[in-house]
Formats: C-alpha cells, sequence, structure tokens
C-alpha cells in the first residue's frame, strides 16, 4: 500500500494545505509519497523532504505545471497513479480542479473535503453545508481524496525524504493560461490563520473594513468576510468564508456585522471560539457564539481594538 | 452554437437539512425542493450568450426520477430550449452524472457545456471536471466572467488568491460560481410557454450508462451541536473572557 500527496504550492513555498493532508494521509497507512509538480520547483520539493513521515519526494519539473493546469496535472497524476493505492489532495481551487478528472479517468469515485480518516476504505465528509456529516465507503481499487485542512493537524518539519525526478507530461494544446489578478496580502493566509475577524453586510462599505484590518493586524489574524459583504463589493471574492467560499476553523473567530446564515457558517462552525458582534440580538449568529456582544460594531470594534493595543 | 446546461433538484438553499434518525440518509421528505443554485446561474449564462447571439440553442438535462421535469421546467422557463430527462431511480453520484452527460454530449454534440461549480447537497464538487476529462474537453471551474468566440471561450476563474483567465480551445466545459451573473425570474408567460416546450425523457439503461451508486454512504449524522454560549455585557467583559477563560489572545 502507498499513498500519493499532491501537494500544493506556488513554484516558491508549499501552501500550509498540504502539510495537514500528509497528516491525513499517514492515517491511510502504508508509505506516503508526495508529488511536486511545478516550473522551476526544486526549492519546494526540498521543503516537501522535510515534512515528517513522507518516504519519498517525485519532482516533475516543467513549464507545463507553471500554472498549476488541471489538466496538465491530472495527465501528470494518471501516469504514477496505478502505482498507489490512494491519491490525496488538498480540498483547494487547485484540488477541486484537477482531482476529479484524475477520479474519472480511473474510472474511481472521488470523497471530497474529507475530515476524518475511519479506516482505509472509509471517511467521514460533510454534506449539505455542513449540515449533515456522512460516512462513506469507497470500494474502487485507487481511492481518490480531497481533504479538510482545518479536520487535521499540520505534520512537522523534521523528515529527510530522498526527492527523485520524474518525467514531465506533454501540455495540453486546448488549455492556455492568460493572466492572474492575485490578491495582495501580508496577513496570514485566510485558511490557515490562527485569528479570523470577518465581517458582513453591517460593516456598510469597504472602508470600513480598515477597522477589522486594524484589529486582525494587532492580534496577528486574517480578515475574511461574508458573501453579502463580497457580493455587496466591500471586499474581494477571495475572502468570502462559507459552504462556495474558504472553510476556516481558526482558534478565534470573530463576527462582526455578520447574521449568520447556514451557507456562512458552513465555513467557520468548526472555529475553537466563536464571537459575535452584532446590533441585533436576534441575529442567528448568536446561536453559535461561545461570545456575544449585543453592540454597534462602529462603536465597540474601536473600543477593542484601542483596549488590546 | 449548441450548448448544454446540466441542472440539478436539490433541497432548497433556504430549507434546514433533517438528519434521519436512523442515520441512513438526511430526510427530504415535505420540504421545498430546487433548482441548485449554482445551476440557475449556469441556465442564466447559457442565455446571455444566446441573446449576445454567439448561442443559437439551449439544451438542458438533468439526471433523477421524473420529479426533476420541474427544475427542467423551470429551466425552459429561464430560456432554455428545449430539455432532456435522464430518468433513473438510483441515487445519483457524480461519476454516474458525468457518464450520463457525457453520452448525453456524443448525441447533441454540444460545443460548450456548462454546469454548476457544486451542488448544495453532495456539495462535491466533481462532475464538470469528470465530464471535462472523460469527454477529453479542456475545463474552467469556479468562472466569474465568459466570453465566448466560435472557436474559444476565454474564462475568469475564482481561485484561492484572487482571479485567473484561461482560453479554452471549444469544445470545452465551464463551472459557474456565485459571482458570473445574477440569475433573472421566470416571467407567467414564460412559465406558461415553457409547459410547450419539448422535455424528452430517455432511461439511463437506453444510454447504457451504469449509475450504480460507487460510494457507500454507511450513516449520516448531524454533527456535534456547539453548545450554547453566554451574552457578555460590553468589550472590557469581552477581552476578560477571551484572555481569562478562552485564552485564545
Amino acid at each position: 500500500m502507498a499513498v500519493l500527496v499532491i501537494a500544493e504550492h506556488d513554484n516558491t513555498a508549499l501552501k500550509s494545505a498540504t502539510y495537514n493532508t500528509v497528516t491525513a494521509a499517514l492515517q491511510l497507512g502504508g508509505d506516503v509519497h508526495v508529488l511536486v509538480a511545478g516550473s522551476a520547483c526544486a526549492g519546494v520539493a526540498a521543503e516537501a523532504a522535510t515534512i515528517s513521515g513522507v518516504a519519498k519526494v517525485l519532482q516533475a519539473d516543467g513549464t507545463v505545471h507553471a500554472q498549476g493546469e488541471p489538466e496538465s496535472l491530472a495527465a501528470q497524476v494518471l501516469e504514477l497513479a496505478r502505482d498507489y493505492t490512494h491519491l490525496v489532495t488538498p480540498a483547494n481551487a487547485q484540488g477541486k480542479s484537477f482531482m476529479p478528472r484524475v477520479a474519472a479517468l480511473l474510472d474511481s469515485s472521488q470523497v471530497s473535503d474529507v475530515i476524518a480518516v475511519v479506516s482505509s476504505d472509509t471517511f467521514i465528509q460533510p454534506i449539505y453545508a455542513g449540515n449533515a456529516l456522512a460516512t462513506v465507503q469507497c470500494a474502487d481499487p485507487v481511492v481518490v481524496l480531497t481533504v479538510r485542512s482545518t479536520g487535521f493537524d499540520a505534520a512537522e518539519k523534521n523528515g529527510q525524504a530522498p526527492v527523485e525526478s520524474i518525467a514531465v507530461v506533454a501540455a495540453s494544446s486546448r488549455s492556455e493560461f492568460i493572466s492572474q489578478q492575485l490578491t495582495r496580502s501580508d496577513r496570514p493566509e485566510l485558511s490557515a490563520a490562527p485569528i479570523v475577524i470577518s465581517g458582513g453586510r453591517g460593516m456598510g462599505s469597504g472602508e470600513n473594513f480598515k477597522m477589522l484590518e486594524t484589529l486582525a493586524d494587532q492580534l496577528g489574524g486574517a480578515v475574511g468576510a461574508s458573501r453579502a459583504a463580497v457580493d455587496a463589493g466591500f471586499m474581494p471574492n477571495d475572502y468570502q468564508v462559507g459552504q462556495t467560499g474558504k472553510i476556516v476553523a481558526p482558534q478565534l473567530y470573530v463576527a462582526v456585522g455578520i447574521s449568520g446564515a447556514i451557507q456562512h457558517l458552513a465555513g467557520m462552525k468548526d472555529s475553537k471560539v466563536i464571537v459575535a458582534i452584532n446590533k441585533d440580538p436576534d441575529a442567528p449568529i448568536f446561536q453559535v457564539a461561545d461570545y456575544g456582544l449585543v453592540a454597534d460594531l462602529f462603536e465597540a470594534v474601536p473600543e477593542l481594538t484601542s483596549a488590546l493595543a | 452554437m449548441k450548448v448544454l446546461v446540466a441542472v440539478k433538484r436539490v433541497l432548497d438553499y433556504n430549507a434546514k437539512p433533517r438528519v434521519k434518525p436512523d442515520g441512513s440518509g438526511v430526510d427530504l421528505s415535505s420540504l421545498k425542493m430546487s433548482m441548485n443554485p449554482f445551476d440557475e446561474i449556469a441556465v442564466e449564462e447559457a442565455v446571455k450568450l444566446k441573446e449576445s447571439g454567439i448561442v443559437s440553442e439551449i439544451v438542458l438535462v438533468s439526471i433523477g426520477t421524473q420529479a426533476c421535469q420541474d427544475v427542467l421546467r423551470t429551466g425552459l422557463a429561464l430560456g432554455g430550449d428545449r430539455a432532456i430527462l435522464v430518468e433513473t431511480d438510483l441515487p445519483v453520484q457524480p461519476l454516474g452524472v458525468a457518464k450520463a452527460i457525457v453520452a448525453v454530449c456524443e448525441k447533441e454534440r454540444p460545443q460548450l457545456l456548462i454546469l454548476g461549480k457544486q451542488a448544495i447537497d453532495d456539495d462535491a464538487c466533481q462532475t464538470g471536471q469528470m465530464t471535462a476529462a472523460l469527454l477529453g474537453w479542456p475545463q474552467a471551474t469556479f468562472a466569474s466572467k465568459v466570453e465566448l468566440t466560435s472557436e474559444s471561450a476565454t474564462v475568469t476563474r475564482e481561485v484561492d488568491g484572487g482571479l485567473e483567465t484561461r482560453k479554452l480551445t471549444l469544445p470545452a466545459v465551464v463551472t459557474t460560481d456565485l459571482r458570473l451573473n445574477t440569475p433573472r425570474y421566470a416571467s407567467l408567460p414564460n412559465i406558461m410557454k415553457a409547459k410547450k416546450k419539448p422535455l424528452e425523457t430517455v432511461s439511463a439503461a437506453d444510454l447504457a450508462v451504469d449509475l450504480a451508486p460507487r460510494l457507500n454512504i454507511v450513516k449520516v449524522v448531524e454533527p456535534a451541536a456547539r453548545k450554547g454560549g453566554v451574552v457578555v455585557s460590553d468589550v472590557a467583559a469581552l477581552i476578560d473572557k477571551l484572555r481569562n477563560e478562552a485564552k485564545v489572545i
């Protein structure tokens, strides 16, 4: 039995979710290998080799993988798939895009967003926006999984696995990368931040999110947003926390001016401590909040910020 | 150009799902069912492309029981030209659905296939990608903008750090994200007209598609409820709780 983890990275460093995914992979039993497919990604492969428990790193280095093209990445994984009983990757935008392609071409089902490993063929996944947890069993010869990083701790970094270069697949001629516009942020990555301060429609404007940014910077946290705040144009899409945005489970989640629709709760209700600041005492968010403060956020947030300064 | 749009009948997004006491699944009886919200966005995008003149026909497809006819009629009222129901009484899973859509594509030969990015019931986020793989077509998931020509689709995608733009050579598969458009409402005259539009039913057996579920659902349970919290009186009390009780700051 051997497990292949497909690493998520930006050709410079591993994305933190890869560490959580290795933890899930180790729970399956068997040797864990990590595939680093990228362009000029030797540094990433070297980093992957230091993850505790990893037996071998496979490096597929070529321009075809420069932008994480799902067609090429799926083809690369398929070349290796028959040697493995399990293929595992983080359930982020990249993993969600390429992994089902691999599963279909292997005629395997995929179990998405695994939050717990019961045994090597049985897993727990949330369904219905996290309102139910399904235990599913997969009898396919190659078990294909995407892993929700908040379900597993990050693996340690004291390994020393060998790195092996492998042949790179040919490029797909029918999908071409044109451009990207990434949101610049010096704050911790939203899905891995220990503290998340999120704002909703109650923030009133994008300008007012500066209040939350100041508070987040003071606490070393990240800023998130509800769908209402994103739809209103207050914040970019990639700040959205919820069923269709990012799933977070920080130590502390502060929901400011967020009512608490089920689609939002799906993205944050596994946080260790939830704080809600809302002027409506009947807002559903108070039903999941450990600490609720019924107050005008425009007074409470600056007061909180100055008290913590 | 012909566009195929796949739609799924799911529990309405406003309804609170109830887990059956015997752990066999979610109780959908007597709850409102609707078209999956991402599929409404997919239909809307197809209709907009038709209104811009580049698309000539919109074919809708759904896989499931006869009850799925209602979401196909909804799609027809929103601007679909005709609909195909691939009928099965089996519970549907993404791999089987992808195979059924492939069978329909082989018959219909669309240039573009649009699906929602995920269904809000199983939250799988697989069908579009699986269909693209089985057809050997390129894909653009999580689309927030689609520009179509007769040969290509230029698609802006929502990715983790922001946006990414890709150009796909047709035929291709696109899956919709929330920000792609705002779906219109069906007008009463269009709902009446939709009743006369063609809706063909084919059985999965006739298409020779194996829809048998491959993942065995062992049990379904409710997640552990969070224990009730407290309402604090002011900011000072909140900071005190976070420092001394929860110890998170």
